[in-house]
């Protein structure tokens, strides 16, 4: 008999975890203190702080680290960990324009106001396997930041703020104005509170884009840019930063900041569009937890191509968009076909056995 | 709000990694906090007011993956009080790892005493199957569902689909049974087989196999169902009708198990699971309904055609 059936479930429940904990932990080296996992695998608690859509670096970097490195399953932790927290109250709305940046592009133009900024990136770094960090050298590396922040200019003070470059277009009228999306008008949808429902609105497709798992969002993203679809993006202005959340204390009415989070933006141009009124660029709009640049241009992209108005492609289709970007929903469902489903086969094999039999020449049919 | 425990509650089971404080020390009563439980209850009254119609709700994530008894579980945490008794069931039986999983969570995060007997539950969930023994008035029923939606197998848009019902369109069902028929002398769907309820609205029954699917109709208890990832809820109030799609010509049927009985309890009546005993093919048979199948042989075993009352004809 199988695993199903057979009496003594629990025990084999707990001695599976326990494996799992053997496979984690059973090795020589040193276990793994989760800050180490915030610092040095920061990218990683990124991810999965906006795919399990809570901003908690402490608690991704435990996530991750009781996931054994799956950015699924620990965003998938994360997640269950928010239901139980109770929604006390909503954040007041987030200009990025005052974002305190680390990195901000646009691959629109050559120079903008405000200059582009690289930050840490390592875009234009050779991927070579590096053997030095077989066995880094703590007192090394250290030596080399302190450098780094020696030699190189660093901008100080801060700029406020600097300038939107899609702004800049949209002052000369070249950009399409502010857009809501179809369905609930100007009110904002909350797809935690409340299912999807189709048309979704505007915020309602945002949040599901943002909550996003990234390998995902890009699998439909680049079928778009490939070719099927038609968004033909240009980067107007790419930006990881902070951005402080203030919130309005509901007894005294005054508003407090409450933290800063840190945010990839990406403003990305489309293609000419306008079927009424004067010819503009059209733009999509992408923003998710953390830095990651992939999700962030891959969510843009597919905020554009889901404004058409006659989708075509799977990318350009809402609903395909929207139901199947959630890596937590997918994951579960992919795996629940691990579970039993021998009552449910046991019908299917009833009406194939007997199709089989209405099947067969008279002549074998015992009489 | 945390209610005291009763002192007939068994505790919850020990786990092997608490050292300190009881996990649900971390957790409130049933583990979703009481906001989301209002919003639950809410969307079920309205399932139960319109049989068969899928509501939608802001489904919670749990700390089991989407597709493995969210759904049903919401269902069971909002609605599960101090003084109730847990059965839950996968595949018919209580011991399946995913049945076992459930329970202890729901054990851990509320203190209920859970049983494996139909009738001493005030409350079963289950996966696939519904309990050979008629349920009581007082019990309920509530259903793990993968896909709610039963036109989904020929409507992929969720827009469409919630159009069609709206509607009552069901005219695409009903050709696709058609079809089948033309093409195979057969209905193709085993399992998760469309029913009508209230001669209204189309359901997704969950995929229980169609043996089960009578006991739904005029039913004494109040069946719930609920899809975490598709985040609806729908409901059978009792005397509710039931129907399963078919043709004047063409009747439901259910799967049949050609006389066999079960090789532990010897019913001939009961949902039976095929198993294969060897390489070379052999079979043997045994209730799908493993609580049942015990409390039979516990019995001495059935005589006869012995089955629990209420099996399909």
């Amino acid at each position: 008999m199988g695993y199903v059936a057979v009496k003594g479930g629990a025990a084999a429940i707990e001695n599976a975890e326990k494996f799992s904990l053997a496979r984690r932990a059973g090795g020589a080296s040193a276990l793994l203190k989760p800050e180490q996992i915030r610092e040095q695998l920061h990218l990683a608690v990124d991810r999965v702080m906006g795919e399990g859509s809570l901003y908690a670096p402490d608690l991704a970097a435990l996530a991750f680290k009781q996931a054994a490195g799956d950015t699924f399953e620990a965003a998938f932790i994360l997640r269950s960990y928010r239901t139980t927290l109770p929604r006390l109250g909503y954040s007041e709305p987030i200009a990025t324009s005052g974002m305190r940046v680390i990195r901000r592009i646009s691959a629109a133009f050559k120079e903008i106001p405000g200059g582009q900024i690289l930050g840490p990136t390592p875009d234009y770094t050779l991927r070579l396997l590096d053997f030095e960090l077989q066995d880094e050298s703590a007192s090394r590396t250290r030596q080399r930041i302190r450098q780094l922040l020696q030699e190189v200019q660093l901008l100080d003070p801060l700029p406020e703020r600097f300038p939107k470059v899609v702004e800049m277009l949209r002052r000369e009228g070249l950009l399409v104005r502010h857009r809501h999306g179809s369905g609930d008008g100007d009110g904002l949808v909350d797809i935690t509170r409340q299912a999807l429902s189709f048309p979704a609105a505007r915020s309602a497709q945002l949040q599901t884009l943002a909550r996003g798992e990234t390998g995902g969002l890009l699998a439909l993203a680049y079928s778009n840019m490939r070719g099927y679809g038609s968004v033909h993006p240009v980067i107007g202005e790419l930006r990881v930063g902070f951005l402080p959340v203030s919130y309005k204390n509901p007894g005294s009415g005054s508003v407090e900041c409450i933290g800063e989070i840190q945010v990839t933006e990406a403003e990305v141009i489309s293609r000419i569009a306008g079927a009424e009124g004067p010819a503009v660029f059209s733009l999509g709009y992408g923003l998710c937890f953390g830095h990651n640049e992939t999700k962030a241009i891959a969510m843009a992209v597919l905020d554009r191509a889901m404004a058409c108005e006659e989708p075509v492609a799977p990318s350009e289709d809402q609903e395909f968009v929207l139901t199947h970007v959630d890596g937590i929903e997918s994951m579960g469902f992919c795996n629940h076909y691990k579970l039993p489903h021998y009552v449910t086969f046991q019908s299917e094999l009833d009406r194939l056995r007997n199709i089989q039999i209405g099947q067969r020449p008279p002549e074998d049919t015992p009489s | 709000m945390k209610p005291s425990m009763p002192s007939k509650a068994i505790p919850p089971p020990a786990d092997w990694r608490d050292s300190g404080p009881p996990a649900r020390g971390h957790y409130s009563y049933a583990f979703l906090d009481e906001g989301a439980k209002r919003e639950i209850r809410r969307k079920m009254l309205k399932a139960v007011a319109i049989p068969g119609c899928q509501v939608p709700f802001g489904s919670r994530e749990m700390p089991i993956a989407r597709g493995w008894g969210t759904g049903g579980l919401q269902l069971t945490l909002a609605l599960i009080g101090p003084d109730d008794v847990l059965k839950v069931i996968d595949q018919g039986s209580d011991d399946s790892v995913n049945a076992v999983n459930i329970k202890k969570f729901v054990s851990r995060v509320t203190g209920v005493a859970v049983t494996t007997d139909t009738r001493a539950a005030s409350l079963i969930q289950t996966r696939h199957r519904v309990p050979e023994e008629p349920l009581q008035p007082h019990q309920l029923l509530i259903f793990q569902v993968p896909i709610p939606e039963p036109l989904r197998l020929v409507e992929p848009s969720e827009r469409e689909t919630r159009r069609m019902h709206a509607e009552a369109d069901y005219s695409r069902m009903w050709l696709y049974l058609y079809e089948d028929i033309v093409k195979f002398n057969e209905i193709t769907v085993g399992a998760r087989y469309p029913v009508l309820v209230n001669r209204r609205h189309l359901m997704d029954p969950s995929p229980i196999p169609r043996w089960d699917v009578a006991k739904l109709n005029q039913g004494q208890a109040l069946c719930l169902f609920c899809a975490g990832r598709e985040k609806r809820i729908y409901a059978v109030p009792p005397h509710t009708e039931v129907e399963p799609l078919s043709f004047d010509d063409f009747a439901f049927r259910a799967e049949g198990f050609g006389g066999r009985r079960c090789g532990r309890c010897g019913s001939t009546a009961t949902y039976l699971d095929e198993v294969i005993d060897d390489a070379g093919g052999g079979r043997s048979y045994s209730c799908s309904d493993t609580a049942y199948c015990e409390k039979i042989r516990r019995r001495g075993g059935a005589r006869g055609a012995d089955g629990p009352g209420e099996g399909p004809a």
